[in-house]
């Protein structure tokens, strides 16, 4: 056997680029795998809350007694029981509540043996409301002597953000067209799958472990720690497999420190778990807001300025997600070559429920705006509608207003590669000539494009992530990695990347990441950033571990480390693949030595950019990707439905690692997008959700899905790992406009408010024949 | 406390003798008592599909089912499917496909599936798509679902 090795030659391959599966898919595909939901500790009991279902109120009084006496209930507690702790992003929020600010206020909670007796036990809590005036729109909200929401803030203004670049009154002077437009967009919520939850438990010494859905495991302790009044460093934070997330879980959301103060006040662990209409009034939804958006360009097409005001509905209190415009206001100003910005963005306190993180954080509200504004403009110029975008877009090396640095641009490249795909020049016209002629069905096709940080956002004071690589005798590998999963593939990434280095299969790589005490800090899954971030943090250590084991393996064969390389379970000489030996045990020759040699390697990485400061002139993100979507629409212009036929997408993704894994991505981002165009809607009637279920909440199932065409563009970002770009979000972010362009397209209609739903759309087209 | 009844039916393929409350959901039944928790509660009013299962052939969302109502019948959940340690050919497609990802719908999605499969095994896409439409998805946009299952209609074919 070693005198056949001897002889082998192992020729270079590559892993990047391929389709890789999720290590976790199998486990899941046979109902095997324990999500959070699924979990019951020893000695656990279930936890409750009563919600306030009302929008407005001073709390009277609570009588708590029925429910304490209730045979199974071992605790109730209210606001009195938790009077100091805070939390939120301004610290405006309180697990518990003693005043009603919204719907899905928290005003007691139980634990009890079962969840049967919680929910009986809420029953038997008697509450003394008195109703306030509510305050539900932003010009309500605004208005003198309107109601107070937060004493802290008088006025009910929460966050506000304002960039401004070159001189506004010269630019409008030197425009020949000025667009003047105002887009409202909706409220819409994450709909998870697995439901919120979690679960807490209190060891002898004050520490919380808590199983957590979060998608910041280590910021999160910062956030929960004073909604407990404990010390950070007094949290262990486990990740369970999760039903999903989309942005839903990076905040600190009052169930969670109410789990816990359940626990430490019972000793046991405590376990809060929503239903599904608990989860459409209680989490977080998308910042609906009210974009008054101009943009002005010259007759010749060049973009002479945008300016947007931005109003945006807070709701009650003021989470993570009310941060959105600092990533409005880079699409506002970065995307397109745009001179002159002015761009303001104010949060409005209402008794609304509140908005928190979202695929897209902002991006999906600010396109829908200036993608139609694009549009709008190609046809008042009657000029080629891609000849117009292409004489905006930049270039490689170019750098935004805000100091966004553009360094590999493949704008121009997405926009001309999805045009050509589609026959997209041809088809408008052709549809725009049979839009005035008779007949039911109107066809029309529309493109959309946008930018979004592609390699993190530095809005903390890191954006890093740090890995732990540890090899064993038998040259399994285990990477412990800050990044967190919740579906999206980071273990099939990180997988490939770690056997790309080391020559080792995919499957012999060991993903550790979902223990806040084993794993070393990362800021979280969000901002299409984990491929990126992760990715080269695992990568880095994989090269350490890699130097390491050729030094050892350059001593024992006197050749240069340089001449040595891993590929397939053996040390190899680089420029044949002439076996050295097997890695395996070269490992064990390493580390039973007089001085043992063992690979235990870590790293952090910490990407290049810069904090994105106060006054948002930064570059923020190490990367900056975009994406363009042609939509394909047919309108049945009698009952007002669109059907969207096919979606053609050219995207900037740097270089493709992990090709199933970002098809996936594509598909997923563009339903979510889909939704949010078309059929999703939450109904709010002075202040309170009416369609928290999912018959009356229209989400896309399997017969609205289009055909799909994909291409990806490999700019080859030179920060990335491989060359790659991060990607998860912009197809969620560009779809909608293309489709809203597409509708206009087919029946001469613009909705500046989504959803399309067919009630809307017929009700325009009726209106327009009627005028 | 509600009445309880004795109660004898197949789960994958083995006898279940259990007494259940009246009021009780096969969902419930299925999580709560006889540990099978690969049926996923994702709305408990038969709107997402997650809760499927097949019950004498026919699938069914086991959150609109008493539990009660199984008396002498057979039913399969996702933990039936495999043999042994090998997946069943549509879970494997599924894993092989990318249809998982955070994989919280699929047991209910891949029960719904191989249905559909089984009632028609020259299944075209449109009708994929018709068959898979009570079976809610929020990571995939169901394009990599279909992917598998076309792929295993085209190895029956």
């Amino acid at each position: 056997m070693s005198e056949q090795v001897a002889f082998q030659h192992i020729e270079k391959t590559t892993l990047i680029g391929k389709r890789i599966k999720k290590p976790d898919a199998p486990a899941k595909a046979i109902g095997k795998t324990r999500y959070i939901n699924d979990m019951v500790l020893p000695q656990m009991l279930y936890g409750k809350i009563l919600h306030a279902g009302r929008a407005h109120a001073e709390i009277i009084s609570i009588d708590t007694s029925e429910a304490e006496k209730l045979a199974g209930v071992h605790l109730v507690i209210t606001a009195k029981d938790t009077p100091e702790l805070r939390l939120g992003f301004v610290k405006d929020n309180a697990p518990l509540k003693d005043k009603v600010r919204c719907e899905r206020d928290e005003v007691a909670a139980v634990a009890a043996e079962s969840e049967a007796i919680a929910a009986a036990a809420l029953k038997l809590i008697k509450v003394d409301y008195k109703d306030l005036p509510g305050v539900f729109t932003i010009e309500d909200s605004q208005k003198e002597g309107a109601p107070v929401i937060q004493e802290r803030f008088p006025d009910n203004k929460s966050l506000k953000f304002e960039f401004k670049h070159g001189d506004l009154g010269q630019a409008e002077a030197d425009s020949d067209i000025i667009l003047d437009d105002t887009f409202n967009v909706h409220y819409v919520t994450h709909c998870c799958m697995g439901t919120s939850c979690a679960i807490a438990d209190f060891d002898h010494n004050g520490k919380l472990t808590i199983y957590s859905q979060t998608q910041y495991p280590y910021n999160y302790k910062m956030d929960l720690a004073p909604a407990l009044g404990i010390d950070p460093g007094d949290i262990r934070v486990i990740q369970p497999p999760t039903g999903g997330s989309f942005g839903a879980k990076l905040d600190v959301y009052p169930f969670e420190p109410v789990a816990a103060i359940l626990a430490q006040k019972t000793g046991r662990p405590v376990k809060i778990l929503f239903d599904r209409e608990e989860e459409f009034i209680n989490s977080p939804t998308r910042q609906p807001a009210s974009m008054h958006l101009r943009t002005g360009c010259t007759k010749d097409g060049i973009l002479t300025f945008r300016a947007a005001d931005v109003e945006m509905d807070n709701g009650a209190y003021t989470s993570w997600g009310a941060t959105v415009p600092v990533i409005m206001m880079r699409t506002t100003s970065g995307h397109y070559r745009v001179p002159v910005v002015d761009f303001k963005g104010q949060a409005y306190y209402t008794n609304n429920s509140y908005a928190g993180s979202f695929r897209g954080y902002g991006n999906v509200q600010m396109t829908y705006a200036t993608a139609q504004h694009m549009d709008m403009l190609a046809e008042k110029l009657d000029m080629d509608p891609i000849e117009f975008r292409l004489k905006n877009a930049q270039k490689s090396g170019e750098v935004t207003p805000q100091k966004s640095y553009l360094r590999e641009c493949a704008l121009a490249e997405c926009l001309t590669t999805a045009a050509e795909a589609s026959d997209y020049v041809s088809k408008l016209n052709k549809y725009t000539d049979e839009r005035e002629q008779e007949g039911r069905y109107k066809r029309g096709i529309g493109l959309a494009s946008s930018i979004h940080n592609a390699g993190g956002a530095k809005i903390h004071k890191s954006d890093g992530c740090g890995t732990i690589l540890k090899m064993d005798d038998y040259a399994r590998v285990t990477v412990i990695t800050g990044a967190s999963e919740i579906g999206q593939g980071i273990d099939a990434v990180i997988a490939q990347i770690v056997s790309e280095e080391l020559g080792v299969p995919v499957e012999h790589v060991n993903l550790v990441n979902n223990d806040s005490d084993l794993g070393p800090w990362d800021v979280g899954v969000h901002a299409s950033r984990t491929t990126f971030i992760a990715g080269n943090g695992a990568r880095r250590a994989a090269i350490k571990a890699k130097k390491q084991i050729l030094a050892a393996a350059s001593k024992q064969a006197n050749v240069s480390a340089d001449e040595l390389d891993l590929r397939g379970g053996f040390v190899v000489q680089d420029k044949d693949g002439a076996v050295v030996t097997k890695l395996d045990k070269m490992l064990r020759q390493m580390h039973f030595q007089p001085e043992p040699d063992v690979v235990m390697v870590s790293d952090y990485y910490e990407p290049n950019s810069e904090p994105e400061g106060r006054d948002h002139i930064s570059d923020h993100s190490a990367a900056y990707s975009h994406a363009v979507h042609i939509a394909e629409v047919v309108v049945d212009t009698l009952t007002g439905e669109v059907k969207v036929e096919k979606v053609t997408m050219a995207q900037d993704v740097g270089r493709v690692i992990n090709r199933m894994g970002l098809e996936a991505q594509m598909e997923g981002g563009m339903a979510f997008g889909l939704g949010f165009a078309l059929s999703e809607e939450m109904l709010f009637e002075e202040g309170r959700l009416k369609n928290p279920n999912f018959r009356d909440y229209k989400v896309p199932t399997a017969p609205e899905m289009p055909e799909i065409e994909m291409h990806f563009i490999e700019s080859d970002c030179e920060e990335g790992p491989y060359g790659a770009k991060g990607i998860a979000e912009l197809p969620t972010i560009v779809v909608a406009p293309a489709i809203a362009n597409a509708v206009y397209n087919a029946t001469g209609i613009r909705f500046f408010n989504p959803p399309m739903t067919p009630e809307k759309v017929a009700r325009a087209i009726w209106e327009k024949k009627n005028a | 406390m509600s009445v309880k009844i004795e109660l004898n039916f197949t789960m994958n393929g083995r006898p279940v003798n259990i007494e259940v409350p009246v009021d009780m959901t096969v969902l419930n039944l299925l999580r709560e008592n006889l540990d099978m928790k690969g049926t996923k509660y994702a709305c408990g009013e038969g709107e997402c599909g997650a809760c499927t299962i097949e019950v004498d052939g026919a699938t069914i969302n086991s959150c609109l089912m008493y539990a009660v109502d199984l008396e002498g019948r057979e039913i399969t959940t996702i933990e039936g499917m495999q043999t042994g340690n090998i997946l069943h050919p549509m879970q494997q497609s599924f894993v092989d496909h990318g249809a998982v990802q955070c994989g919280f719908c699929m047991p209910g999605m891949i029960i719904q599936a191989n249905y559909l499969v089984k009632k028609n095994p020259n299944l075209t896409r449109e009708e994929m798509k018709r068959g898979l439409e009570g079976n809610v998805c929020r990571c995939t946009g169901y394009t990599k679902v279909l992917d598998a299952v076309a792929d295993v209609v085209g190895a029956k074919g």
